[in-house]
């Protein structure tokens, strides 16, 4: 009995096997988005988390100076005082063409087995005989396999050594081979306090005062701070597509119901209880679901497999994460996954079922003027949207902080997709009142009449719409800031490095005495202020950095205050971090405080930087490297500069850019951190415009009584399909101008909410109008094909279907 | 001598270790260490020591050791063993300050009882002062382990060392004079003229605390210092050593070592009577047998012997106080309090190297 309901109920989908689709594919898309974003969620984590383990440093506390470097005698005071204590010094290292973080560490203290070691913890094939060349110079640098290869083996200096226990984009080397390549001799950046702790220890504050002791887990979790705003990025993005996705699920299920209450009726007077009938449309609802979760989740793989390379490259370029560019399966995100889709798909149906519970056995198919009866419900929804957005405004006012930002942004977008029925309904009314004629009076009251079963299919497409106006206008406001920031950054015509000191400092007089032709030495020392690394660079007063470099804020005469020693510029991020504003003192060390001059943009950038005079910087610190320079030459002569230098010093190619080039690299890299979200976001909005097709071909079922009437007056099948893909897009049209304010306000959230919290940088809005025409095309495009398919059944209906309708009429 | 198998060996053998989780197979002789000084000092024939400044460090050699061990008694009788060893070994023949520094430092400390062996490891490099030697005053240390003088010369001496599960404090006060091994100190190690400089202080008096995880205990007892450097101390085809430190009641003393070699064994050593007079033994009369081994991390390895020197009388057997005194470290070997009983009585140390795990 019960199979036999069962299947009777299943055959409807033999019948319709394309609304048995649009349910597989609305869910397995929505579930396919979330899996994907899970997964390459899942796989940074997990990179990360390898990363720390591989460099050992997992469960180890760390010891850090409050401002500066460590000096080498308060380790050696450590050690002799029984403390187990392991030195790290840190910087950047400039191998080839790329830039590494560089890790030097005692090779002897603790002996760092894994280095040397394969996967299965085998002595590595490629391992050196003997842990002395690493130790003697011209020493060895560790890098990932991967890392190896690209950069090759050097003619001379330091031998590359491929180990995989070096995550990707990290640099190890022994401590006295990063000293020299960091030119930092007498201090280290952390000390890691090795287990077993030996008893009887004097506290290390009366050893060595002025040190502060992180916990393993704090240590370990900078980098996931940071690349956490990224990764709540991607869900939340994974979240909205999955919403959306629902929608399509809603209208199908809804549309199932609809045409199959005849069935129930047949079922019922046969003698199928009710709950039976309820309990068997939910297992229908989980097969289905089961089905297209499985069917999502190997798309998902696929999406995300396909996107993994480039959320690489952006993790890597804007926070110098490091995350493996190959997909494994992990039972958090499969899981994950099936859920998403089971509740999602239980929730989508939970209205029809509750529908069908409450159906008199012997009712009619809807004829009802449901437009009417829907209103209370547009209230309703609308006052919740009003909630939700007064919620929002009052999360932003309230609360600091990332999570914050995206409460704000969930809030808004689903408050405003709440009201849209209320809005679209007033606008309907309003546009009734400018009806002239019958037809047209009708088809307006028939577009509001409609609304009730198109509402969802809307709101989806008022969320993708506003996602891509927002995300667009934050990526194409971001790119012209960063193309003009580039542009005065990037002042001089060439960049040059060289591979040693005793090279520069002949580079530099050789530069001198070349007419038309100057050198700006690119000159850094790295410590650490307030408990992360600071870079500060030393610069030479010129015309270029007056005339050129990005300021934002700035004290009257700050370069004259620059030049002379007693200001400091400093970058937007470490302003922000610790509120520092143009006049603050800023302590770089117990013995150096400036008073900071101005505040400059540096995008691209994770970390604090300053900027101080260079004999201010010569007179600090130790003395940095003096190997990269900016050239300023007339621009006819830089190609012949270029040869010449070439010729004169041996430069390798990669060792010597020109201003283009270096720009065309970084835009590069640019784009490249968008082509997930952009991705994303084309994929939202396909979703949206199925969205629309599955809730017209709902209605299609239920149009036909309204249509009936209208053709019997004569209007031709024709001219009512020519009417259904107007009210479509009218629709379609309206929904689009709402979203657009949506979508501004989604845009200015993402560049003075969020950008600020997850970068430390806040970016200028622009408009790009000509982008709206174009989504606004296409929004009504999408519309026009999802009322296609419905439009020309209609046109090509046998007139005794229309006919037909008057039979039933009971 | 001991450890001829040296120091530069141990240490390449423990970063080699690190390369390869076992010890390498010891076949070739000890990791290079018969074939080239290139660079390097060597020991030359007829060289003056002179003190305090020898019991400094010599960095132009490849390597070098201060070698301590002790046997000490509680006052309930129970027997204990102290080792503190400090190696240097040099990857150039200079000195650089900083990290740049060549000089690498080993320490090894080991606490022996009848029961339990406790071992630790330390490694540094030279340059920064984690670890060093200085020759006036004298103190020699790595990281908290220090045997440091107190007043000229090396008669007094302060020692400590430490390890997870144990750690000592040792006071040591020199009951008779320097003792120098070989020809005025320049000891040969090969039947074709390898040599090192080779002196010691065998006749210490030592008192201190030993803390074991039981709790700490007040010992007595006597220790000796050996002092070695050297470039190239070992023939290719050696590859390890049997070494014998002995105390015997009658005051009397005697340092002999085994140089295993595939084309047969080299034996020498020094017979100290008394009053500290030293007399080198010519090589081959030193004779020592292996009576019984104990299966000891994998090995084979003789922990009684029976020793002998016919021009002395002696005739003795020589048994481990504790056959599982296994230094565990990055390159391991055995080494640990013995007794002596035969025709003569007394107490001593023991170290084997080269035994390879079956």
């Amino acid at each position: 009995m019960i199979w036999a309901a069962f299947s009777a109920l299943l055959s409807h989908w033999r019948r319709h096997p394309f609304q048995l689709l649009a349910i597989v594919a609305g869910l397995a898309l929505s579930t396919g988005l979330w899996s994907a974003v899970q997964a390459i969620n899942a796989e940074a984590r997990a990179s990360y988390a390898r990363a720390a383990a591989q460099l050992g440093q997992a469960q180890a506390d760390h010891l850090v100076a409050e401002d500066g470097d460590i000096p080498l005698q308060t380790y050696v005071a450590l050690r002799r005082a029984g403390w187990q204590v392991a030195p790290v010094v840190e910087g950047r290292l400039r191998l080839g063409a790329q830039w590494l973080d560089l890790m030097g560490i005692d090779l002897l203290n603790p002996p760092p087995l894994p280095l040397f070691l394969d996967d299965q913890e085998r002595p590595a094939a490629e391992a050196p005989g003997d842990i002395a060349q690493s130790l003697l110079p011209p020493g060895q640098i560790f890098l990932h396999p991967e890392m190896a290869a690209d950069i090759g083996q050097p003619a001379d200096g330091p031998g590359i050594i491929a180990s995989a226990a070096v995550p990707r984009g990290v640099a190890i080397a022994d401590i006295a081979l990063a000293s020299r390549l960091l030119q930092r001799p007498d201090g280290l950046s952390r000390l890691i306090l090795l287990s077993p702790e030996a008893q009887d220890l004097p506290p290390i504050d009366s050893i060595a005062p002025g040190l502060r002791r992180i916990a393993a887990r704090e240590a370990a979790g900078a980098t996931e701070r940071l690349t956490d705003s990224f990764h709540l990025n991607l869900t939340a993005f994974g979240l909205l597509s999955f919403a959306v996705g629902l929608f399509i699920v809603q209208g199908s299920v809804g549309l199932a119901l609809e045409q199959r209450r005849g069935l129930f009726r047949t079922l019922r007077s046969l003698g199928v209880p009710l709950s039976t009938l309820v309990a068997l449309l939910a297992a229908e609802l989980v097969l289905i679901a089961l089905c297209a979760a499985l069917a999502g989740l190997v798309l998902g793989y696929a999406v995300a497999a396909a996107l993994l390379p480039d959320v690489s490259a952006t993790l890597s370029g804007l926070y110098g994460a490091s995350v493996e560019g190959s997909l494994t399966l992990r039972p958090g995100w499969i899981l994950s996954g099936l859920i998403m889709a089971l509740a999602g798909s239980l929730v989508a149906g939970a209205r029809a079922i509750h529908r069908l519970w409450r159906l008199p056995i012997l009712r009619a198919p809807a004829t009802g003027a449901r437009g009417q009866q829907a209103r209370r419900g547009f209230h309703l929804a609308a006052l919740a949207g009003l909630g939700l957005l007064v919620a929002a405004a009052a999360t932003l006012a309230l609360f600091e902080g990332l999570l914050a930002g995206f409460a704000f942004l969930g809030g808004l977008m689903l408050g405003v997709a709440l009201l849209l029925p209320m809005l679209l309904s007033t606008m309907l009314t309003l546009g009734a009142k400018t009806a002239r004629g019958a037809v047209s009076e009708w088809l307006w009251a028939d577009t509001r009449a409609q609304l009730p079963g198109l509402s969802l299919a809307l709101m989806a497409l008022l969320l993708a719409l506003a996602a891509n106006v927002g995300v667009g206008t934050m990526v194409s406001s971001f790119r012209l800031t960063f193309t003009g920031w580039l542009d005065q950054r990037l002042a001089a015509e060439i960049y040059v490095t060289v591979d040693s000191d005793d090279t520069g400092a002949a580079f530099s007089r050789w530069i001198a005495a070349q007419p038309g032709a100057r050198a700006l030495p690119i000159r850094w020392h790295e410590l650490r202020h307030r408990n992360a690394p600071l870079r500060i660079y030393g610069i030479l007063d010129d015309a270029t950095y007056r005339r050129h470099w990005p300021l934002l804020e700035a004290m009257p005469g700050v370069w004259d205050r620059v030049a002379d020693g007693s200001g400091v510029l400093i970058n937007e991020q470490l302003a922000r971090r610790h509120g520092y504003e143009p006049g603050d003192i800023l302590i770089l060390s117990p013995a150096w405080q400036m008073t900071v001059a101005g505040i400059y943009s540096d995008y691209g950038n994770p970390n604090g930087q300053a900027i101080v005079a260079m004999p201010m910087l010569l007179a600090q610190v130790p003395p940095p490297p003096n190997r990269q320079f900016g050239i300023r030459t007339p621009a006819d002569e830089t190609e012949t500069l270029m040869l010449r230098m070439r010729d004169e010093f041996g430069l390798p190619r990669d060792s010597i850019a020109d201003q283009a080039s270096i720009k065309a690299r970084s835009l590069a890299v640019f784009e490249r951190t968008f082509v997930v979200t952009e991705a994303l976001n084309v994929l939202t909005l396909g979703v949206a415009g199925f969205a629309m097709l599955t809730s017209l071909l709902t209605l299609w079922g239920q149009r036909l009584p309204h249509l009936a009437p209208i053709w019997a007056m004569g209007v031709t099948r024709a001219r009512l399909a020519r009417l259904d893909i107007l009210r479509s897009l009218l629709l379609a049209g309206l929904t689009a101008c709402l979203a657009l304010p949506l979508g501004l306000a989604l845009a200015w959230t993402l560049l003075a909410v969020i950008n600020v919290e997850a970068f430390g940088w806040k970016l200028p809005m622009f408009l790009f109008p000509l982008d709206w025409l174009r989504l606004f095309l296409l929004a009504l495009l999408a519309a026009a094909l999802a009322a296609l398919i419905p439009a020309r059944r209609l046109a090509r209906l046998s007139p005794s279907d229309l006919l037909k309708v008057f039979a039933n009429e009971k | 001598m001991r450890n001829s198998l040296s120091l530069l060996h141990l240490l390449r053998a423990a970063l080699a270790a690190l390369l390869l989780a076992p010890v390498p197979a010891l076949a070739q002789g000890f990791a290079g260490l018969g074939t080239d000084a290139a660079g390097f000092a060597v020991p030359e024939h007829g060289t003056v020591l002179t003190f305090p400044r020898d019991h400094g460090p010599h960095p132009e050699y490849r390597i070098e050791w201060w070698y301590l061990t002790a046997n000490l008694k509680s006052e309930d009788g129970r027997d204990y063993g102290i080792q503190w060893t400090l190696f240097r070994s040099a990857l150039a023949p200079e000195e650089r300050p900083g990290w740049d520094s060549p000089q690498i430092w080993m320490g090894h400390a080991a606490l022996t009882t009848e029961e339990a062996h406790y071992h630790s490891e330390r490694l540094a490099r030279g340059g920064i002062g984690q670890a060093g030697v200085t020759a006036d005053p004298f103190a020699a240390w790595i990281d908290d382990w220090q045997m440091q003088a107190l007043g000229d010369g090396i008669d007094r001496l302060d020692l400590s060392a430490n390890g997870p599960e144990f750690s000592y404090r040792l006071h040591l006060q020199a009951k008779g004079p320097l003792v120098l091994h070989g020809e005025d100190g320049y000891s040969v190690k090969s039947a074709s003229g390898q040599a090192s400089y080779y002196y010691s202080q065998p006749r210490y008096r030592v008192e201190g605390t030993v803390n074991l995880p039981s709790g700490p205990v007040q010992v007595t007892g006597q220790a000796w210092l050996d002092r070695e450097w050297s470039s190239q101390p070992l023939e290719a085809d050696q590859t390890g050593w049997d070494w014998f430190s002995l105390s015997f009641d009658t005051g009397d003393k005697l340092m002999g070592f085994i140089l295993r070699g595939g084309t047969g064994d080299f034996t020498s050593g020094t017979w100290i009577d008394p009053s500290g007079t030293a007399t080198p033994l010519p090589p081959g009369t030193f004779a020592a047998a292996p009576l019984a081994f104990s299966k000891v991390a994998g090995r084979s390895i003789p922990t009684r012997w029976q020793v002998s020197l016919p021009e002395r009388g002696l005739t003795a057997t020589v048994e481990a106080l504790n056959p599982q005194a296994w230094m565990g470290t990055s390159f391991p070997y055995w080494e640990g309090p013995v007794r002596i009983s035969g025709s003569h009585h007394g107490l001593g140390y023991l170290e084997m190297t080269g035994y390879a795990p079956e």
